[in-house]
């Protein structure tokens, strides 16, 4: 099948590649332009290792045909860490041990960055409510919860500070 | 995973989607959030070699809240979830579509998508025959409206012509009390059996009962016989009975990974019962 030109803005910067319509999101961001943070956990829509930013949004990049991003401004966990160093959510996962393994970390951390946009005050119940589309093997979820809540009130303390 | 290999557009337009559906009958299909159809196709069920993306055509998003709810084929079901307006007007939506799967997936999949694609599993189609409402259908010979109740006909398949676009679902303003209760394995997972109710009260009795259960047969099952059971009753224990025992006439599951059938029959009467309750407590 013919390839197509896409054209994509990821993590500020513009990019083209050709790529069949039917290749995934995920195949295209790791495999046509070395994005290897995003992980295939399952390929089947389930586990959320695969999530990125899509136009604002957190999706399933397994789940989204290149062609049906075409155009799009997507944010993948190499776009998180800021010049200064890691992001304050990254650092709460390995301050709290939001992580064993570390395969569903950048899904977990991408989801969760947006997530913290949506609602910059969460609760314990909406954090959990919040990461429901992303499944972790190895720590029972618990230490990942503390981590984004303790994201959220430091990232709430910063801005208080600032004003 | 990889799907078998098409041709993909993007219209503008319902016309232009039309234009294409009819160019490629019986091998062109639309896409919406593809949180349905892209699984499908993975596992090659779906076999598709043209493929014609909604995302741009003008006209299929949106709710309006005004005679009627009206809400845009391709609105999404966090888009939904947003609407403060369809949170007042049709609060049974909002219980319902915080049940569907997950973030990730609410932020793709579309209302339309979720009603059109016609698998038992999806909870809008319930949900649409308990608030009696319409779908429209745009096709090359124009456009017409169908009955949630009439437009299914077995799992996947719909009175939807393969030529036919669904453009928009819209139903009356729901009254009284309302409940959705839904029994999943896990949280973001299909149900293993849902109900969905709606109850109006006059002088402290039922003067009308909508009653409709999701995943419990090839396709959603609206008990006509279960609402009507509760009419003129204050829904004691009797009346909930009654409804039950209606319902469980109407339903007919299948043994799968969610269950045997006399666990599913069980699931379905204790889901109802709730959402019975629930419903009534909110009239
Ligand atoms: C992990 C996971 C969990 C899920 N859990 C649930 C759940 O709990 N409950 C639930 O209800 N659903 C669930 N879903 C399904 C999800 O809600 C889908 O998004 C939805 O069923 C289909 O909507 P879509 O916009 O993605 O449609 P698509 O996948 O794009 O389309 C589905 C079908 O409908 C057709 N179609 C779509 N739009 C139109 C239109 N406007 N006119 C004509 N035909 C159209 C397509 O051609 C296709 O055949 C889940 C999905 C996943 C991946
Ligand atoms: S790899 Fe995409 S959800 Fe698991
Ligand atoms: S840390 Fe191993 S899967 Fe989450």
């Amino acid at each position: 099948m013919k390839k197509m030109h896409i054209e994509l803005t990821i993590n500020g910067k513009q990019v083209e590649t050709l790529a069949e319509p039917r290749e995934l999101l995920i195949h295209v961001l790791r495999e046509r332009l070395g994005l290897t943070g995003p992980h295939i956990g399952c390929e089947t829509s389930h586990c959320g290792a695969c999530t990125v930013d899509l136009n604002g949004k957190s999706v399933k990049s397994c789940t989204i045909f290149a062609a049906q991003a075409n155009g799009a401004t997507i944010t993948t966990i190499e776009g998180i860490a800021g010049p200064d160093g890691m992001h304050v959510l990254q650092n709460s996962f390995r301050e709290h041990h939001g992580l064993q393994c570390g395969f569903c970390t950048p899904g977990m951390i991408t989801r969760a960055w947006r997530l913290l946009q949506e609602n910059p005050t969460p609760t314990e119940e909406d954090v959990r409510f919040g990461m429901a589309g992303n499944l972790c093997r190895c720590t029972g979820y618990q230490n990942i919860v503390k981590a984004i809540l303790a994201a959220a009130s430091e990232l709430n303390s910063a801005k208080e500070a600032a004003q | 995973m990889i799907t078998n290999a098409f041709e993909y557009y993007r219209p503008k337009s319902v016309a232009e989607a039309l234009k294409i559906l009819g160019e490629h009958e019986g091998e062109a299909r639309v896409v919406a959030g593809g949180h349905s159809l892209i699984p499908m196709m993975k596992l090659r069920m779906a076999q598709i070699s043209h493929l014609v993306d909604l995302q741009d055509v003008s006209g299929l998003k949106g709710i309006t809240v005004s005679d009627r709810i009206v809400i845009g084929a391709m609105t999404t079901q966090a888009e939904l979830l947003a609407s403060r307006e369809l949170a007042a007007a049709a609060p049974l939506m909002l219980e319902a579509a915080l049940q569907i799967a997950d973030p990730q997936v609410r932020n793709m999949g579309t209302i339309g998508g979720n009603v059109a694609n016609g698998d038992p599993g999806n909870d809008m189609p319930g949900l649409m025959q308990c608030l009696d409402a319409s779908f429209t259908l745009v096709g090359p010979d124009g456009s017409r409206d169908v009955k949630a109740r009439d437009f299914y006909q077995a799992a996947y398949f719909t009175s939807r012509t393969d030529d036919e676009i669904l453009v928009a679902i819209s139903f009356e303003h729901p009254k009284g009390g309302y409940a959705y209760e839904k029994q999943k394995r896990k949280i973001g997972d299909y149900a293993t059996a849902a109900a969905a109710v709606q109850i109006t009260a006059a002088g402290g009795m039922v003067s009308a009962a909508s009653v409709a259960m999701t995943n419990l047969s090839d396709v959603p099952v609206w008990s006509a016989a279960s609402g009507a059971a509760l009419v003129g009753t204050t829904c004691g224990p009797d009346a909930v009975k009654a409804a039950v025992e209606a319902m469980l006439k109407d339903i007919n599951p299948g043994e799968d990974n969610r269950g045997p059938v006399a666990f599913k029959r069980q699931v379905a009467a204790v889901v109802l019962g709730r959402a019975i309750a629930r419903a009534w407590s909110r009239v």
